[in-house]
């Protein structure tokens, strides 16, 4: 198959960036999207330049390394449930012009060409994403039984890849979804119980301190997200954030978003 | 034995108290004093970012490195299987004794006998950490941890989070880190690689590291090293493990003083997705717990294109079956491994390339029903499908085994000290636990042992011996400007070749012959060509490599291009190790050393030892040192899953 790429290139943070084209001939079909770009760039550097920047590590859709955004979608596809790197070319057309850009949101500054800075999500988990347990303090696994519904539903949140395409597909780039996610798991399991108010209120600050948007329930988050988180979570978070902003007495500011 | 011997420093006293009785009597470090040790722990899986967190819980200035953006996508994340604990939940028999002795049988009896059974003994605390952190493991109706057999194991101790495990277990420990960096007790530096391991007066006081973004090659001065790195099944271009996976960590450490043992001993992995073509940039493992309800087979006669449908069930060899009555489909990895070679090579492998065997779920489906199965392995059958474009339900899964897995690493005694005092190394990247072969589920344990439980109790041992006040450097000693000198040279290097080839191909180039001539089989012959040709190779890549670019900003290719140098010479180590073995154990099987019926025939009178090398210089032949394997508890057996 052969494809007409328009990819972004951009030097650094500091520089100006534009799409440049880019040919990929004589892909196979069952190649992923990656593996096309491989090609692509063992070309580029064959013909002396420098190969297109662009992150992966277990191309398997677990790392959530990888961040492309492919004709304006991140990871390529509505629904899907798939990461960029289990993307495959047999699914275009051929001779199709794909637009490759990286994960665009305030939060995540480019580093280069398709590579994003997603630290700002490291932060918000050091806010209060994790339940404070020493080392070898803990009591015997099965001495708290949870019922297996909250286990299996925080599972469900637990499944974030932390990639970051809910914030990127966002209009207003918000990352509650990825929030909402990481609340909703602890808050469901007794072990979060303790910290259960502080975490979410610090959780929450951090995400706006680092100038991720609000929610105005579009849910192109839930729809681009590899692991097909449900945008009920972003409520769950809103109830969380609302309850413990009652019982501490910071209820100032009650409503954000109102994902239900 | 003329070799040099290495002593593994095992405590004395019954294997059973060894551990109890090395903490009774271990040197502790006052609280106060503890935040005047700096250490620097390279990699943040499970075993670094365990190791990390816990060290900072304590005390000490931890300063923690990664070349991921973030600690959360170490490799770790990708195990899906599960981990296992000697809990004996399902009260099926299981305990620390058997949990050691499977260990130590799957790792045909190559490992040494202290740390295994030090492993089976905190697998249980583990459990209870990780579920304590709001690890959400499955769980049974009555809200009780579920557990389900795996790996070839005759009792039900493998705890799992569908299919994600690893990522459950990583994200548990990345939380905890992440805790201690907001309160300043880590400083963690991601995005950055450590080149090079900084040796003063024998010892490694500290790293040189260089940020990948800004192209910054920095110094960092630690009391001591921990090298989580991981395992570097990348040798073989093509495996299930992550693209950035390497040995660079490892292999710098080797090169300044640090043995490695065991490079030979790698782990290919029977249920893996088969190589489409040359594009191809990984490749993909299905869990083995599908061996649970799957069963394997090809075709009684050669060349047979039919359907898999259309193959009557009297013309199909379910070949584990029929040769492993006993363990059948759930026979341990190596020995599936090659029984799937052995059918191809026979020219009754399935698909279009031939290299690969059918895993058919069709009789678990009509047993259990389709709702059953899609609730185990759901997320597998999708894989299978977003990759090949099949449906599992419907036909057999094709599968053939794929490298997954290294059991060889920095050599390391009991408290996880490599013989270059002050570097301690954890997890994959050690020589490990494993032996010859492990057990699945069995690397999660291993790498959250390490760091959770032994390491912070190890640690101490050598921070006591030696004099603080003597042995605290700064960047400023001039074994740190030398190092970065060298760091800077190679990087200089590897960008003014400007040559014909790009990096990747000599990267699969190495890993065709690696597969080919050091894979899942080895021979004298074989072997003796891949180290005619590996030379070559390097020479090849020194005069024609293409590291297009510069250094002092992003530049993937040339962090690729260190990493393929460095494999360069590993696999030649990987060769000389194979060769010099001449029994079969385990994952390493030699052509001249198999049992009438075509088992690994091992030779405990030779070979019973850890093969432990060291780095004599460029191209030089190594020094072979032996660590020899005293078994007190367990009586040695000719392996038989029959
Ligand atoms: C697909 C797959 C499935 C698996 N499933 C299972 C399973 O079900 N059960 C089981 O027990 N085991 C399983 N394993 C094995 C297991 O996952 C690994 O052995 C284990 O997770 C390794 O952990 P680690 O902490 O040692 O290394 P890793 O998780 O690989 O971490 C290495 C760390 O080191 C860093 N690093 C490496 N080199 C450098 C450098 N030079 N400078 C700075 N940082 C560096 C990396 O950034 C990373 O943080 C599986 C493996 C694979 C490939």
């Amino acid at each position: 198959m052969n494809f007409h790429l328009k990819i972004w290139r951009q030097r650094d943070a500091d520089s100006a960036g534009q799409l440049e084209d880019h040919e990929a001939r004589d892909i196979p079909p069952s190649a992923s999207f990656l593996e096309m770009l491989d090609i692509v760039n063992e070309g580029v550097t064959l013909r002396g330049d420098e190969p297109i920047a662009h992150d992966s590590d277990c191309r398997e859709g677990i790392c959530g390394t990888c961040s492309l955004t492919i004709n304006g979608v991140p990871h390529g596809n509505f629904k899907a449930g798939i990461a960029t790197c289990q993307l495959h070319m047999r699914t275009f057309k051929d001779g199709e012009t794909i637009y490759v850009e990286p994960f665009r949101a305030k939060a995540f500054p480019i580093v280069r060409d398709l590579i994003v800075d997603r630290s700002s999500l490291d932060r918000i988990i050091q806010a209060g994403g994790y339940v404070s347990v020493r080392t070898g303090s803990a009591p015997d696994a099965n001495a708290l039984p949870v019922p297996k519904q909250s286990a299996d539903l925080a599972m469900d949140a637990a499944a974030c890849i932390g990639c970051g395409a809910c914030a990127a597909a966002c209009p207003n780039g918000s990352a509650m979804l990825f929030t909402g996610a990481k609340l909703s798991q602890l808050s469901l399991l007794p072990q979060g119980q303790a910290e259960r108010g502080q975490r979410a209120v610090a959780m929450v600050r951090q995400m706006d301190k680092e100038g991720f948007g609000n929610c105005s329930n579009i849910y192109n988050c839930s729809a681009v997200c590899p692991k097909e988180i449900s945008a009920s979570f972003i409520a769950r978070m809103n109830r969380e954030y609302v309850l413990s902003g009652l019982t501490a007495g910071l209820s100032n500011n009650p409503t954000r978003g109102n994902g239900e | 034995m003329s070799d040099l011997v290495l002593d593994s420093k095992i405590p004395s006293g019954p294997l059973e108290q060894k551990w109890d009785h090395f903490k009774l009597g271990a040197k502790l470090i006052a609280p106060n004093n503890k935040r005047k040790y700096t250490v620097l722990v390279v990699g943040s899986g499970l075993a670094g970012a365990s190791a990390a967190a816990t060290l900072a819980e304590q005390g000490y200035d931890v300063k923690c490195f990664c070349f991921h953006d973030s600690p959360r996508r170490a490799h770790s994340i990708a195990a899906q299987g599960g981990i296992n604990a000697a809990k004996n939940y399902q009260n099926d028999g299981d305990s620390v004794e058997r949990l050691f002795y499977d260990t130590i049988k799957g790792g045909d009896f190559r490992s040494r006998e202290a740390n295994v059974y030090r492993l089976a003994q905190v697998s249980t605390s583990i459990i209870d950490q990780c579920v304590a952190q709001g690890v959400p493991f499955a769980r049974e109706y009555g809200g009780l941890l579920a557990n389900r057999s795996f790996g070839g194991a005759q009792v039900s101790r493998t705890f799992y989070a569908r299919g994600q495990t690893g990522q459950q277990l990583l994200l548990g420990a990345y939380q905890a880190l992440e805790r201690q960096i907001a309160l300043g007790a880590v400083k963690m530096y991601p995005k950055t690689e450590m080149l090079d391991v900084v040796v003063i007066d024998g010892h490694a006081k500290g790293i040189v590291t260089r940020n990948l973004v800004t192209g910054q090659v920095s110094s960092f001065a630690g009391d001591t090293v921990v090298l989580a790195t991981g395992g570097y099944g990348n040798a073989y271009y093509l495996s299930t493990n992550a693209k950035g996976c390497n040995v660079t960590a490892t292999y710098r450490a080797h090169k300044r003083g640090a043995y490695f043992a065991n490079p030979c001993y790698t782990q290919i992995h029977p249920t893996c997705i088969p190589v489409e073509g040359d594009f191809q940039s990984k490749l993909t493992l299905m869990s083995e717990s599908l061996r649970n309800d799957g069963r394997v087979w090809v075709p009684k006669s050669r060349d047979d294109k039919r359907q898999p449908a259309d193959i009557p069930e009297g013309e199909r060899d379910y070949y584990l079956e029929r040769k492993y009555p006993s363990y059948g489909n759930l026979a341990p990895r190596d020995i599936s491994s090659r029984a799937a070679k052995e059918a191809c090579d026979d020219g009754r492998g399935v698909g279009e390339s031939g290299l690969g065997v059918y895993l058919d779920f069709a009789d678990s489906i009509k047993r259990l029903g389709v709702d059953t199965i899609r609730e185990r392995y759901g997320n597998l059958f999708d894989i299978y499908r977003t990759i090949t474009g099949e449906d599992a339900y419907q036909r057999p899964m094709r599968i053939f085994p794929a490298v997954h897995y290294t059991m060889g690493g920095l050599w390391v005694d009991y408290n996880l000290m490599s013989n270059l005092p002050g570097l301690h190394v954890l997890g994959e990247a050690n020589f490990s636990d494993h032996g010859a072969n492990r057990l699945g589920a069995s690397a999660l344990m291993q790498g959250l042992a390490d760091g959770y439980f032994v390491l912070p109790y190890t640690l101490p041992v050598y921070l006591a011996s030696v004099d603080k006040k003597k042995a605290s450097y700064t960047t400023d000693h001039p074994a740190f400007k030398e190092t970065e000198a060298a760091v800077n040279a190679q990087l200089q290097r590897l960008l003014s070749i400007k040559g014909k080839r790009t990096v990747t191909s000599f990267h699969r180039e190495l890993g065709l012959l690696m597969w080919d001539k050091c894979g899942m089989s080895r021979s004298e012959a074989g072997l003796r060509e891949a180290l005619q040709k590996i030379p070559a190779m390097r020479e090849e890549f020194w005069q024609n490599v293409n590291v297009p670019g510069s250094g002092d900003c992003l530049n993937q290719s040339l962090e690729l291009a260190g990493r393929v140098a460095d494999f360069l010479e590993f696999g030649e180590l990987m060769c000389v190790d194979a060769l010099h073995r001449t029994e079969s154990c385990g994952g390493h099987f030699r052509e001249e050393s198999q049992t009438e019926e075509g088992e690994a025939l091992r030779d405990d009178a030779n070979f019973a030892y850890s093969a432990a090398w060291e780095y004599k210089g460029y191209g030089a032949e190594p020094e072979l040192h032996k660590e020899p394997l005293e078994f007190e508890k367990v009586h040695l057996a000719q392996r038989s899953y029959k």
